[in-house]
């Protein structure tokens, strides 16, 4: 129990000591560069859920950007009219943020409940579905304003930071507070006893149920867990621009969350973080790469958008191959075994039973 | 079990802090510099704007801004505005509004362009606007019909300028009226704005029962054959299409497979006939769109000043690109603009910027003065009736002018071209 107590001490701990790290970055960076930091703490929300998801449990989602796009909608649903009863700050946004996690995780029960009946492939085709039937949905619900999507109400900078912070600094300062927010459950969730039944029922489901765990229990849980994160990064992009669209969450969104897991390394907390900066800073890296060769204009017009699309492809290959962990297994090895050298041998418990 | 993996979460922790403290570093590393006014230095104005070059949008608009870059690359040729040389930055956004965001931002932080320059479209517009206004960005000459843009309260430094579809589709009601009386008028629309608003329109010429029949499509769906159907079964004769062109094509194409054959009257953004003919082909436009009604504001008949004008700085510049509607209203904004920035001053800041526009010495070079002051950002007010006939797309002289909800007929007064199209003062 007390090792159990300190491992969710030292995991707080860490996730304090981050979040800080990342609010001290936003004072080094500029507009630009905050509203990406923000947009990436967003993605991170959604590519920690979804590594739990696919890593720990196998279960293979292939519509992730949907539980996304129900936070989005979830927080303009319910922001708006709050804004429009003239609720403001801090109240208006606890709202949407409820709203936002309402409906992320109605969606994402009704996927997990799905989830624990249907395998592998049928499962990937149900949310395969879902992300394609988004549009379609958007515009045949009334109230959801059809292609154009929903505006949300803009967060301005609190009275008493005012001349401080800039908007896109508090921007980010609220993605990397919700982002804390929304991972740290998971990261929680994945080193504990749920985690290990996650691994159990991921290995043999059979053996899992003969241990007394219900893997469908286990897996509408991991969904439920991992929709409530994504729709929390769904509502901090709402928040950062201002709208919510299908157009954001569309096909290419959902594999690209998929890819970045993978190149991170499926299953783990860090390597989520790294894909989600990739999904964010690797289209914007490769656009300034083809404008700065300074390729004829139409050839760099056909290349917009496709080059990163591309690029993702030949490093997921390239990443598999090289290593099949993923860039954090590759990465954290690396510097793992490089601490090592440098620090005495960690306390190995003799028996079991101490810990 | 967990004694093995003792080490990895602070190997993971570590990993983690080193990705966040690099991510601040090269971040923090390419940071702008700040200006007095952003985008203006001695010898350039590097303004920008968001297009659909790619995407489901892009058929229909991706030449407008190849031409407006060839209008400045015409200006620039000539030295320019007050010997600054004008950089157009063009971006991407696919025509999808999540992009929109994202390349408006990279415009306005990264690249610190002066002012925001012809955006395109609604849906895409919408979700820039907020964010242009509180960074006080000058949105000059929003590339859409909506009534969103003239709000000058809660949007003052954004300006519209087409006419909007209030005025194109209370024109066409009104031309319906005047030369089809008694015929059966109904409306095919786009399910967004642009298809509700110039229903609005024809409804303000035609009173709200003026519309016999109404039928929406979405654009992600590229079948219109039940709404056609629809409309023939209403006993439709005349059709007024709230339609971008692509839509335009499909609609008159598949309502000529289903033998039905009304009066088509479409507004600008989507009667451009040079486009339609890219659609339905070179042997099939000028049958299926003989007597096809569309409105236009800008001076685009068959051997007019501006017409030849813009074709010589297209060859010159644009490398003889297809001249269509698409490449007057391109350089028709780019002249605007020039106009504006003349007018700004010596030394412009946003501000002289937005002054000059509000001040109501910009006229532009449509069929009526642009009436921008204070309290009014609309674009054009006034629309001009042309038809095809016979492959050739002109005015037939009738102009109507929408004035709050009265619709009056005008005469046309095109400004003439001055030295070599360039604006001074």
């Amino acid at each position: 129990m007390t090792t159990d107590r300190r491992r969710v001490r030292r995991t707080l701990l860490r996730a304090a000591l981050l979040t800080l790290l990342a609010v001290g970055a936003t004072f080094l960076l500029d507009d630009y560069r905050n509203y990406q930091l923000a947009v990436v703490a967003a993605v991170f929300c959604a590519t920690a859920g979804l590594t739990l998801l696919v890593g720990l449990t196998g279960q293979l989602s292939l519509g992730h950007a949907v539980l996304m796009a129900a936070g989005g909608y979830g927080y303009a649903l319910a922001a708006a009219p709050a804004a429009a009863a003239g609720l403001g700050g801090p109240a208006r946004f606890a709202v949407g943020v409820a709203g936002a996690l309402a409906l992320a995780g109605a969606v994402g029960m009704l996927l997990g409940l799905a989830g624990a009946r249907l395998k592998g492939p049928y499962l990937a085709g149900l949310t395969l579905a879902l992300v394609i039937a988004l549009p379609a949905i958007t515009t045949e619900v009334p109230g959801l304003g059809g292609g154009q999507g929903l505006g949300v109400p803009f967060e301005g900078v609190p009275d008493a930071l005012r001349g401080v912070v800039g908007v896109e600094q508090w921007h980010a300062w609220i993605a990397v507070a919700v982002a804390a927010a929304a991972v740290t459950p998971l990261a929680l969730l994945r080193s504990g006893r749920a985690g290990t039944r996650m691994r159990a029922v991921h290995g043999d489901e059979t053996a899992a149920r003969l241990a007394g765990i219900s893997p469908a229990r286990v897996k509408t849980g991991a969904f439920a867990a991992g929709a409530l994160a994504a729709g929390l990064g769904g509502a901090v992009l709402a928040v950062v621009t201002q709208n919510v669209s299908h157009g954001a969450y569309d096909l290419a969104f959902s594999l690209l969350l998929l890819v970045a897991v993978v190149v991170g390394g499926l299953g783990s907390i860090g390597g989520a973080a790294v894909g989600a900066v990739l999904v964010v800073l690797l289209p914007w890296w490769i656009d300034l790469v083809v404008a700065g060769v300074g390729l004829p204009a139409d050839v760099e017009q056909r290349l917009a958008g496709n080059a990163a699309v591309l690029v993702f492809g030949v490093l997921l290959v390239a990443v598999t191959v090289v290593w099949p962990g993923g860039l954090s297994h590759a990465l954290g090895g690396r510097v793992s075994s490089l601490a090592r050298r440098f620090r005495p041998a960690p306390h190995v418990p003799p028996t079991l039973t101490e810990r | 079990m967990r004694t093995t993996t003792t080490p990895r979460p602070r190997a993971r922790a570590t990993v983690a802090t080193l990705g966040a403290a690099a991510l601040a570093l090269t971040l923090a590393a390419c940071g702008g510099a700040d200006e007095a006014t952003p985008g203006v230095t001695a010898e350039t104005v590097t303004i920008g704007t968001h297009q659909p070059l790619t995407g489901p949008a892009a058929a229909g608009y991706s030449s407008i801004s190849a031409a407006t870059q060839a209008y400045f690359d015409h200006v620039n040729a000539q030295g320019g505005v007050h010997g600054r040389q004008i950089e157009y930055v063009v971006k991407d956004d696919g025509y999808n509004p999540a992009n929109t965001q994202t390349v408006v931002r990279e415009l306005v932080q990264q690249d610190d362009v002066f002012a925001v320059v012809n955006g395109l479209g609604t849906p895409t517009h919408s979700a820039v606007l907020d964010f242009l206004n509180q960074n006080e960005v000058p949105d000059l000459f929003v590339s859409s019909g909506s009534t969103a843009w003239d709000d000058p309260e809660a949007y003052p430094y954004t300006f519209g300028y087409n006419a909007d579809y209030h005025v194109e589709g209370a024109a066409l009601g009104r031309y319906a009226a005047d030369e089809h009386p008694g015929e059966t008028v109904c409306l095919l629309g786009q399910n967004d704005d642009y298809g509700e608003t110039l229903l609005e329109g024809v409804q303000i010429a035609l009173g709200e029962d003026g519309v016999a029949a109404h039928e929406t499509y979405e654009t992600a769906n590229q079948d219109v054959t039940a709404q056609i159907g629809a409309l023939q079964g209403a006993g439709c004769e005349v059709v007024v299409l709230g339609t971008v062109n692509g839509f335009t094509a499909l609609a008159v194409g598949t309502a000529a497979q289903m033998g039905f054959t009304p009066t088509w009257m479409a507004a600008s953004a989507g009667g451009d006939y040079p486009t339609l003919v890219g659609f339905l082909g070179e042997d099939l436009a000028p049958v299926l769109l003989q007597g096809f009604v569309s409105v236009n504001y800008l001076p685009f008949g068959p051997g007019g000043d501006w017409v030849e004008l813009f074709s010589a700085v297209n060859d010159e510049y644009n490398a003889g690109a297809p001249f269509d509607g698409n490449t007057v209203f391109g350089m028709s904004v780019g002249y605007t603009f020039v106009e504006a920035l003349a007018r700004a001053g010596e030394d412009p800041t946003r501000e002289s910027l937005v002054a000059a526009l509000e001040s109501g010495d910009v006229v532009g070079n449509g069929l009526a003065p642009l009436a921008y002051s204070a309290d009014d950002h609309a674009g054009f007010t006034t629309a001009g009736i042309t038809v095809v006939d016979d492959g050739v797309q002109d005015f037939v002289g009738t102009t109507y002018r929408l004035d709050g909800e009265t619709v009056t007929t005008t005469e046309p007064q095109v400004p003439a071209v001055e030295g070599e199209g360039v604006p001074t003062e």
